[in-house]
């Protein structure tokens, strides 16, 4: 059974879909990332691969440049607090934000417990990279999820894989008995409800974006591909030469995704692509983050 | 009967789902040679209108989806198609429109009204909505009033809602916008 709250919440994510969120750290970066086409800005006082350089605690950002953000776009603005942070999810609530994104891109402020996300009314955005943890995530509340590729890095190979093993998990649901959905409940460790609804309907009761590593139009074009209904774009942006240029590119890219012509054109000219570092030479995999 | 369903960005297959379910066929628009394709309506999803109106312009759509509305082409705006079919964007319909007037998204809200010819109790779920301030001209017509606002309008063969009928299982407003077809086809 879930609340109205939840529902309306699920349904700003139905409206995000098909469209590009991206990170921004200004607000003339947020005016850059609407007039690209952005369908939402992700807040945060650095990016991924800055947050990842500094290394240290990495924590929810200064309400004030948030608020600057939201007064610079009419879109929707997210930001991110730290896995398990109560209070700075209560706080982004308290400056209205329209999304939370509890995010293993911070550090985390909880090693066990995630956030109680139905004793709010602001939507969350959860990482998951498989079945289970997305279930679990949506059990606490979360209305929206995301892979949890790995951030800052410019690699797309864990969003992939992430996507890839989800959506296998899901069809693997879809072909069991119903005599069979209680173990396979006990297996993913997530309610039997959620594995029964994804049995029934073949797809998560909440929107799906993937997240992590995205740099290119083509990297955005794989992951609609693969079966996500939208893209975070994070450093791949404004880490690149030609931030507007590459931003309206992966926008186009992710509705015209079935279109190999358009995509070329797309990725033409688009100048320095972030440089990006693979997942073997980081030190740090934000993604075993919040199981 | 054959709708084109606006897909660039947002709830398109939500408002494609409804259709199918009365038993109509949809095709999605996401480049210029979809829109060759022969149709006798068209959707405005809801979604991001600032995204959907920078897409049109970047594929070449704008202009001509302008001219077919304008030439009788049938339309139905939900929510950021709203604000496309209004001055801000395409200017088809005279409507002057509140962006976000309902504010962040903690000002998103489900509630049921009465829709003149449609129903008594027509449910209608607003995400981050807009509203109309006021119809510009005669012609366009007033449906519904949530607190004194007017969320739906029809002008012609131009039918906009600042709710979600797409996201509610009743059919009625969709009924009413192919009704709406075959009335002024016939």
């Amino acid at each position: 059974m879930i609340t109205e709250r939840t529902k309306l919440n699920r349904e700003l994510a139905q409206m995000l879909k098909g469209g590009v969120i991206m990170d921004v750290t200004t607000p003339e970066q947020a005016r850059i990332a609407e007039e690209a086409g952005a369908c939402a800005v992700m807040a945060l006082e650095r990016i991924p691969a800055d947050i990842r350089a500094a290394g240290g605690v990495s924590r929810m950002s200064d309400p004030k440049m948030i608020r600057g953000i939201q007064e610079a776009v009419s879109i929707p603005v997210m930001a991110k607090c730290r896995i398990g942070h109560i209070a700075e999810a209560q706080i982004l609530q308290a400056i209205e934000i329209d999304y939370i994104d509890e995010s293993e891109v911070l550090s985390p402020a909880d090693n066990i417990y995630h956030i109680d996300k139905t004793k709010f009314d602001v939507p969350f955005v959860c990482g998951a990279k498989n079945l289970g943890e997305a279930l679990r995530r949506i059990a606490e509340g979360a209305t929206m999820i995301r892979t949890k590729g790995e951030p800052g890095t410019g690699d797309v190979v864990q969003a992939v894989s992430h996507m890839r093993l989800m959506q296998s998990e899901i069809r693997r649901l879809v072909s069991m008995s119903e005599d069979e959905l209680f173990e396979a409940a006990k297996q993913l460790q997530a309610p039997y409800e959620l594995v029964r609804y994804v049995h029934e309907n073949g797809k998560l009761p909440v929107v799906n974006f993937a997240a992590g590593g995205v740099a290119t139009p083509a990297d955005a074009a794989l992951m609609m591909q693969l079966g996500a209904e939208g893209v975070f774009v994070g450093s791949g942006i404004f880490k690149s030469g030609n931030p507007k240029k590459r931003a309206a590119a992966i926008v186009m890219a992710v509705t015209n995704y079935q279109d190999p012509k358009m995509l070329a054109k797309l990725s033409e000219d688009l100048g320095e692509a972030m440089v990006g570092i693979n997942e073997h030479e980081i030190e740090l995999l934000m993604a075993e983050r919040g199981k | 009967m054959k709708i084109a369903v606006l897909a660039l960005q947002g709830a398109f297959a939500e408002h494609e789902q409804m259709l199918h379910q009365l038993g109509v066929e949809t095709f999605e628009v996401r480049q210029f040679s979809d829109w060759q394709q022969p149709k006798d309506g068209l959707i405005i999803p809801g979604g991001e209108s600032t995204t959907q109106s920078k897409i049109l312009h970047e594929l070449g759509l704008f202009e001509v989806i302008r001219k077919d509305i304008q030439n009788g082409l049938p339309v139905f705006g939900t929510c950021a198609g709203l604000i496309l079919l209004s001055p801000m964007h395409l200017g088809t319909m005279d409507i002057e429109v509140r962006r976000n007037a309902y504010g962040r998204q903690l000002g998103s809200f489900h509630t049921v009204a009465p829709v003149s010819g449609i129903g008594e109790d027509i449910p209608m779920t607003f995400i981050r909505a807009p509203y109309i301030e006021q119809v510009l001209s005669a012609d366009c017509q007033i449906l519904a009033q949530v607190d004194g606002h007017i969320v739906a309008a029809q002008q012609g063969r131009q039918l906009v809602s600042a709710f979600h009928p797409e996201l509610d299982n009743d059919t009625r407003f969709h009924q009413h916008f192919l009704q709406m077809i075959r009335l002024q086809s016939a």
